[in-house]
């Protein structure tokens, strides 16, 4: 059936410390939020903003291999054309950068409308195969488009000024903006993984058979988790273009889709806090391996090999586990 | 016999897999009310028949009829939607969900909201009284709690028959509900489906004879993919081609 990399349900007393679990995930919601409003004092917040970008971008994929057993591997798609749309929409439309973003997703959703449509019905490898061979189409489209500016990308995105008001110049300014994004968006996804229709999306990734035969049209629900999931990571994209001022090819081509898949799954697949965390390890090490040049591609490798052999939970997920409660 | 009488009908049905012919142009119909028993030896098509009443394989030639409609064409989901609902040989439940889950998973479906991404799934706690009854009915009170993967094996197939009759199906498909069960379950299961049977019909696949015996008003024998024998349990019994296909085993 689906493709399955963990299973973060197969926990037999799930049920009985609910409260635990409740409390559990408050509490690792209070410490990332602190977190989060307490380190731009200590390091860059450009770095924090594109890290909350990429998490954001994470948790959207997570949605769907964590929770439904959907493994797409051209996200990027969504990610990129976000970026590119809401970088033109700031930079050539002139924009203010709320209605570049809400463009950019927008964007996102009509892709993953699209793609899903396509690649929803297939199962497991020839699924993935389907969403990588989309996002590949459209990053040669994203190559050759004039408004794109192919290997340039769209640089020198203006901030602009939100709701034509606040100067997003003003770096304190984008970062609370940024915040606010992502947390919305993390609670948005941690409120549909726990809504009438996670319930349905967890019964499905467990038995599909049998949720069809309760009848139940599975590809639908499937296709809207798909479609949230695309949405989300062009807010996370459509965001980033603003954050960074720029779009490019990266955002938009395959190791990109393949990014997301390592910080998810060093993370914790089906975790809710596993790609936050996985996203700024990866971005971290990235950072400060810079100067090592394309070694840190091979760190990466044995990272993502030893996450797959050793921890397979993810770090995260690895906790969760340990601590018997759910993150 | 009217023909308001029959819920469920089968004409020249037939499922041909590449150089076999699984099922061999089958006309079956099933009364409404009635428990309709479908026996037969190892590879007589039985499981590969219910595939197709269910929709979950597609014939090659024939047509079916419920309640007067022909749902040949039709999605597996959308025969369920109809009040046609199947049961699985291998138990089919969702292993990691509590027992009180998995019924409200099926009553969640036919009372709406299940497209509901932005409601907290407390929402769901609205179909507890009636998930809890449901429950009460196949003795599974004190397990409410637990996951579906922990129960033993007959527990499981009482939280399936829970969670399939959480839909309220005018008819059911029931794939060998006893199968692999021990004494005091088969028992258990029998008289539960001897319950539910009162306001609905029933048409299962067995291999448990007295089980057989005990609950169907009528029965029909396969072999090699084809009608044998039909009639009621005495009639099938004293026919002598189903003592040759069952070569006297199974009999008292």
């Amino acid at each position: 059936m689906e493709q399955r990399l963990s299973d973060p349900a197969a926990d037999p007393h799930a049920l009985q410390r609910s409260t635990l679990r409740g409390n559990a995930e408050s509490i690792g919601f209070a410490i990332m939020v602190a977190a989060l409003v307490v380190t731009p004092f200590f390091t860059y917040p450009l770095f924090l903003m594109q890290a909350m970008c990429f998490a954001l971008f994470a948790c959207a994929f997570n949605l769907l291999i964590g929770y439904v057993g959907l493994l797409s591997f051209g996200h990027a798609l969504y990610f990129g054309w976000a970026s590119y749309l809401s970088a033109y929409a700031a930079k050539a439309w002139g924009f203010t950068p709320e209605l570049a973003i809400l463009t950019g997703t927008a964007t996102a959703a009509l892709c993953g409308l699209v793609a899903g449509l396509l690649a929803i019905r297939r199962q497991g490898i020839y699924f993935a195969m389907i969403t990588l061979a989309l996002a590949q189409m459209m990053y040669f489209f994203a190559l050759q488009a004039k408004f794109t500016g192919g290997e340039d990308g769209i640089q020198a995105v203006p901030r602009g000024h939100l709701f034509g008001v606040i100067d997003l110049r003003n770096e304190a300014a984008m970062y609370v903006v940024v915040l606010v994004i992502f947390l919305a968006g993390f609670l948005f996804i941690h409120r549909v993984v726990n809504s009438p229709f996670g319930e349905v999306l967890k019964a499905i990734r467990e038995n599909e058979t049998r949720a069809i035969s309760l009848g139940y049209r599975t590809d639908r629900y499937k296709l809207i988790a798909f479609v949230l999931s695309a949405t989300l990571a062009g807010v996370a994209g459509a965001t980033k273009a603003i954050v960074l001022q720029l779009a490019s090819l990266t955002d938009v081509n395959w190791p990109m889709s393949g990014e997301v898949v390592l910080m998810t799954l060093v993370g914790g697949l089906g975790t809710i806090f596993g790609p936050v965390v996985g996203s700024f390890v990866i971005l971290v090490m990235q950072f400060k391996l810079a100067a090592m040049g394309e070694w840190v591609l091979v760190i990466q490798g044995v990272i993502f090999v030893a996450c797959v052999l050793l921890f397979r939970r993810g770090v995260i997920g690895e906790i969760a586990n340990w601590l018997r409660i759910r993150l | 016999m009217m023909s308001d009488d029959i819920i469920l009908s089968t004409e020249n049905l037939t499922k041909e897999f590449a150089g076999f012919t699984a099922v061999n142009g089958i006309d079956l119909k099933v009364r409404r009310g009635t428990i309709h028993a479908l026996i037969g030896p190892n590879g007589a098509g039985k499981t590969t028949f219910f595939n197709l009443l269910s929709k979950f394989l597609s014939p090659t030639r024939g047509r079916i009829m419920f309640k007067g409609r022909d749902i040949t064409a039709m999605a597996p989901a959308d025969v369920a939607r109809r009040g046609l609902v199947r049961s699985f040989q291998i138990s089919a439940v969702f292993p990691h969900m509590s027992v009180l889950e998995n019924v409200r998973i099926a009553l969640q479906r036919s009372r709406g909201s299940s497209f509901d991404f932005w409601r907290s799934a407390s929402a769901l706690n609205r179909f507890n009284a009636r998930a809890m009854q449901l429950i009460d009915d196949v003795g599974l009170t004190s397990f409410a709690d637990c996951a579906a993967v922990e129960l033993p094996y007959g527990r499981k197939r009482a939280l399936e028959i829970a969670t399939t009759l959480a839909l309220e199906p005018e008819m059911l498909l029931l794939d060998e509900p006893t199968a692999g069960m021990g004494h005091e379950d088969i028992e258990r299961i029998a008289q539960l489906i001897k319950r539910v049977a009162v306001e609905r019909t029933v048409l299962m696949v067995e291999h448990n004879l007295s089980v057989v015996a005990d609950l169907s008003d009528h029965i029909t024998v396969l072999t090699r993919g084809q009608v044998l024998a039909e009639g009621d349990y005495a009639a099938v019994s004293n026919n002598a081609d189903v003592r040759e296909a069952y070569m006297g085993v199974g009999h008292d």
